[in-house]
Order: C-alpha cells, then sequence, then structure tokens
C-alpha cells in the first residue's frame, strides 16, 4: 500500500530533473550528445592503463583552474614579480595550497604525458587508423612542454632567471634560424621585462588555447576511432558483438541512446 | 565489437620497408662523427644517409609492394565498405550543382557572392593579421642598439689586477638590465690607456662565470656616475682566470676557454675613456685571443648568442645574426 505514492512521488522527482533536460535536448541535442560521448562502447577488457589519458586531461583542468585564481594575484612586471609570489604563498588566504597545486600540478601533468604515451606506444595503440591521434598527442607533448618552459620563469627567481637563459640559448644554438628564435622568445637582445610579460601572455592566453584545441581534436579521434584493446584480448579485433541492453530505467546515468545500438 | 567509423580495410600507408634504417643508420654516424671529429665517419655516414634516403624515397614514390590490387577495393567502395551494391561513379547528382553557361549568365550573382565573401574574409584577415604579427615579432628585433654606460673615473681600476664592475645596461629599464664586466687596467700602450674589458657571459648558454680567485667584497665600492644609476665596482685579488657554475666551463685570464663546453672566447667590451671616465660603448664575440693584456691580438666577430660558433665547421650552421 506504501509503496505507490512513493513510485509517484520518485516520478514527480524524475520528471523535474528530466524538463529541463529534455527542453535542452530539443533545442540543441546536447544531451544525446553527451550520452553518445559518456556510453559509447569500449572494449570489454580494458583496464586501468586506459584511464592514464582521462587522468592527464584531469591534471589539465587542474592547471587550468588554479592558473586562473593564481593570475588573480600575480603581477607579471619585473619589479613585483617575485614579491607577488611571495604574497600568494606566504599571504593570502589558502594561496600557499593553490600555488603549490598549480607547481606541483605541473609536474604530474608531463609525468602522465609520458606514462599515457608509454601507455599507448607498449599496447601498440598508436597504429592504424590511429597515427594521427599519435601525431596530436605528439603536439600536445611538445605544446605542455612549451607551457613548462613559459611556466619556469614567472616565479622570477634566481632559478628561473637563469634557467630560462640557458633554455632560451639552448634554442639560440638551432642551426640558421635559432638566434632569430632566442630573440624572438627574449622579446630583444636581452632578457628583461618584455620577456617576462612575454612569458606570462603566452602561458596564460597563447599556449592553454592551442592546448584545449588540441586536446578537442584528440577527444574527437578518440570518440571517432574507439579504444583500442590491450594486445593480450581474446576477442578479435573488430568483431561486432550483440548489443547489451543495460538493465535499469533509462536515464541521463544509465542507458540512453549511447549503448542501445 | 568496438564502433569504429574509420576506414576498414588495409591502411593508406606506405609498405613496410628496412631503408628507414640504413637512413638513421647513415645519420646517426655522419652526426658521431661530427661530434668526435672523424672525417671519414662524417664521409661514410653521409653517403649512406643519401643512398638510403634516395631509395626510400623512389620505393615511396612508385609504390613498390602496394599498388592497389582488386583486393583492396572490396565491394562498395574502400572507404565506408556496406553491404550495398556497388555505385558506379557516375550514377547519382553531383555533390554541388555545376552549372552550365547558361546557368551561369543567369545567375552570375552566385559565383560573385562567393569570390567576394572568399576576397572579403581574405582582406579582412590580411588587416588583422599584419599589425598583430607585426607587434608580435617587430619590437623584438628593431632599436636593439646599446647605450654607452659611464663606469666612473679611469682611477678607480687598479692596473694589473681584474675588478667586478656592475652597472645598469639601460637605466630606464631598471635593476632587470644589471650586467656585470670584469675589467683589467693593462697600463699605457703607446700614450693610450689600455683596458681588458669581458663580459661575465658564458659562451657555452649564457650563466654568469666566477672569478677563480679572491673577489674582495669587504672592498666594494659604489661609484657615483653622473645623472646615473650606480655602479659598483668590487676588486679580486689573484685572479687565474674565470669558470662558469652551470656546466664548468673555464677560461683563461684573456678569457680563451681553456676547459668545459664553451664554443668560443668571452665576449668582449669595446670602451672609451672622456674626460678621464671608462664609458663602456659595445658588445663583440671573440673567436680567440693571441698574447696578453695591452699586446693581446683579438679575434673579432660582431656580437654572437652564447653557444654559436664563430670559427670551424660548425659556424656555418649560423650564416645570419638576428640584430643585437
Amino acid at each position: 500500500m506504501a509503496v505507490a505514492p512513493r513510485r509517484r512521488k520518485q516520478s514527480r522527482v524524475v520528471t523535474l530533473v528530466n524538463y529541463p533536460l529534455d527542453w535542452l535536448e530539443e533545442r540543441s541535442g546536447l544531451v544525446g550528445g553527451v550520452k553518445y560521448f559518456l556510453f559509447r562502447k569500449v572494449p570489454g577488457d580494458v583496464s586501468w592503463w586506459h584511464t592514464l589519458g582521462s587522468a592527464t586531461l584531469t591534471a589539465f583542468i587542474v592547471q587550468a583552474v588554479t592558473g586562473v585564481i593564481l593570475a588573480m594575484y600575480y603581477k607579471p612586471d619585473p619589479n613585483s614579480a617575485y614579491e607577488s609570489i611571495q604574497h600568494i604563498t606566504n599571504d593570502i588566504t589558502l594561496g600557499w595550497l593553490v600555488r603549490g597545486m598549480h607547481r606541483w600540478g605541473a609536474s604530474v601533468f608531463i609525468i602522465l604525458m609520458f606514462f599515457h604515451m608509454a601507455r599507448v606506444f607498449l599496447f601498440g595503440a598508436y597504429k592504424f587508423p590511429r597515427e594521427l591521434n599519435w601525431i596530436v598527442g605528439v603536439l600536445l607533448l611538445i605544446t605542455g612542454m612549451f607551457e613548462g618552459l613559459t611556466g619556469y620563469l614567472l616565479p622570477w627567481d634566481q632559478t628561473a632567471y637563469w634557467a630560462t637563459v640557458v633554455a632560451i640559448n639552448i634554442n639560440g644554438t638551432a642551426p640558421f634560424l635559432g638566434p632569430f628564435i632566442a630573440q624572438f622568445l627574449r622579446g630583444g637582445a636581452e632578457i628583461g621585462g618584455d620577456t617576462l610579460s612575454r612569458f606570462y601572455a603566452l602561458h596564460m592566453l597563447a599556449i592553454p588555447g592551442a592546448l584545449a584545441g588540441l586536446i578537442l581534436l584528440h577527444l574527437y579521434l578518440v570518440v571517432r576511432l574507439g579504444v583500442s584493446s590491450p594486445p593480450w584480448s581474446r576477442t578479435a579485433a573488430g568483431r561486432d558483438r550483440a548489443a547489451v541492453r543495460p538493465r535499469g530505467r533509462a536515464g541521463l546515468l544509465r542507458g540512453g541512446r549511447g549503448n542501445v545500438r | 565489437m568496438v564502433e569504429t567509423k574509420g576506414p576498414t580495410g588495409s591502411p593508406h600507408g606506405p609498405a613496410p620497408s628496412l631503408w628507414p634504417f640504413g637512413f638513421a643508420i647513415g645519420l646517426t654516424v655522419a652526426l658521431v662523427g661530427l661530434v668526435i671529429g672523424s672525417w671519414s665517419a662524417v664521409a661514410v655516414g653521409a653517403v649512406l644517409f643519401v643512398a638510403f634516403g634516395f631509395v626510400w624515397l623512389r620505393d615511396l614514390a612508385t609504390g613498390v609492394d602496394h599498388t592497389p590490387t582488386t583486393e583492396d577495393a572490396a565491394p562498395g567502395g574502400p572507404e565506408t565498405a556496406t553491404d550495398a551494391a556497388p555505385v558506379p561513379a557516375t550514377a547519382g547528382d553531383d555533390a554541388l550543382p555545376v552549372m552550365d553557361d547558361e546557368e551561369i549568365a543567369r545567375y552570375p550573382r552566385s559565383r560573385f557572392l562567393e569570390a567576394s565573401t572568399i576576397g572579403i574574409g581574405a582582406a579582412i584577415g590580411g588587416l588583422v593579421t599584419v599589425p598583430v604579427l607585426g607587434l608580435m615579432v617587430g619590437p623584438a628585433f628593431v632599436d636593439q642598439g646599446k647605450k654607452p654606460v659611464d663606469l666612473g673615473p679611469v682611477d678607480a681600476f687598479p692596473e694589473g689586477e681584474f675588478v667586478i664592475a656592475t652597472f645598469l645596461a639601460n637605466p630606464e629599464e631598471g635593476e632587470v638590465s644589471r650586467r656585470t664586466a670584469y675589467i683589467r687596467n693593462n697600463g699605457d700602450k703607446n700614450g693610450q690607456q689600455s683596458f681588458t674589458i669581458l663580459s661575465n657571459r658564458c659562451v657555452h648558454l649564457g650563466c654568469p662565470v666566477q672569478v677563480n680567485g679572491l673577489s674582495l667584497e669587504n672592498q666594494k665600492k659604489n661609484v657615483e656616475v653622473e645623472n646615473g644609476p650606480r655602479v659598483e665596482i668590487t676588486p679580486t685579488q689573484a685572479a687565474s682566470g674565470f669558470g662558469c657554475p652551470c656546466h664548468g666551463g673555464q677560461y683563461d685570464t684573456e678569457g680563451n676557454r681553456t676547459a668545459g663546453p664553451p664554443v668560443r672566447a668571452l665576449d668582449r667590451y669595446t670602451y672609451k675613456i672622456e674626460d678621464g671616465r671608462l664609458i663602456l660603448l659595445n658588445t663583440f664575440s671573440v673567436g680567440a685571443v693571441d698574447g696578453e693584456a695591452a699586446d693581446a691580438k683579438i679575434k673579432r666577430y660582431s656580437l654572437q648568442n652564447p653557444g654559436t660558433h664563430v670559427t670551424g665547421p660548425e659556424a656555418l650552421f649560423y650564416p645570419l645574426n638576428a640584430p643585437h
């Protein structure tokens, strides 16, 4: 007897949740798109190794969020950059934590990129038809390292200054174009205030934009080409399996269009 | 089992080939030869490199072992194979309507709009891009000249010993432009005061070289300079040369490399003496120095980046220099 009212209540909640989603879906198709992305089919024998890419993406998002907050307090000027970093670390509430997340997160991001790359290489997941995604991944690695180079100068202490001097001069030893690359990076013949603001602009505007674009392209190719089975997979690659209809109600979190085809 | 929208069938790629191995080995041998200075190894490597590169490229160009066979051309087309019967290429409509002459005469504005959209788009794009690129690249390369720096009275520099002089290369920029030079007063040479003025930037990768000897910090002096920023002069004692803390480059008292990775001698400053004051002018690069102090014979080059060769075959890699 008590069951019926609860069910009615439940369905009312479902309606309440679904109505705006349906509204959105009717006008944009976004809900279907998200469902397609989240519930697309992957091989049955994927493992934790396949999560390294998502982990790298998470590290990037952490860098983006903490970076935006740090930019609210950082001053890219040769006379105040060092002091503003000291201020963030020592005075501002939770500044030490967010700066620490950004600083160590940078290393985590780069390390995870290499782990992800090693997984893809050792699983042979770069092979046809996924070569292009490997290339996009290598571009992501280079862009990520450039983000590391430009970010390293921003604390504007002795380590930052001389490490950047050395890094720019290494670029300067490239044959033919080297001297011009170095001068472009420096923003002049010597490292100075222009170098700092130039690296800041590259670090927080240009390179993150490029990274985000490349990540979207990377994900598009992942979804389009599908996840590859591990090399020890017993299922013949490309064999179709009977569609499995998930148990339970179709909704945002379970079932839906994504895996019923 | 995994839904894949990519092409099925055989990949469109070059056939497996062993030539790249020979190509890579040749390149490696040539580069190693350059490093160890063995010209015969360079020659052998270069021959391998060119030969294997040629065969590899020829294979790629002619498509050896990868001429499309009848198996490749699966029914239904190679790209998106379906169960449907193959459709001849001549069947169906064109993807875009093709206008015949009569239609073009009737609808000329369609062609006009197409051209004007592309044309106006390109013009707007160009108008925006050119100044933006100019602002991004230009300022790094124009107006890079050095201003003369007044280091104060000549008698602040003791004869025969190096002093460490720090000064602002560009007072408007402030402390960030503080530079260091090692200056030795060589005494009179033909009635003119002679100085050896070495830049402290290591010519390996630009770290600050340090004096191998005593630097007498407790005798540091501030020199008053008219209208100018502070110049600091620290005497040294028994300097036997200079050493770089970063990667171990070593130089003698004339700035010649004695050990480590640097590729030339330390850069030097030109100077003039005006009203009894020492004035720094420009920086130049040095191949090597023969002789000592006032009698030194200096092989001069225009200022180069650290790590850039000015002599030897490697100098061929740096034919152009950015304006300093």
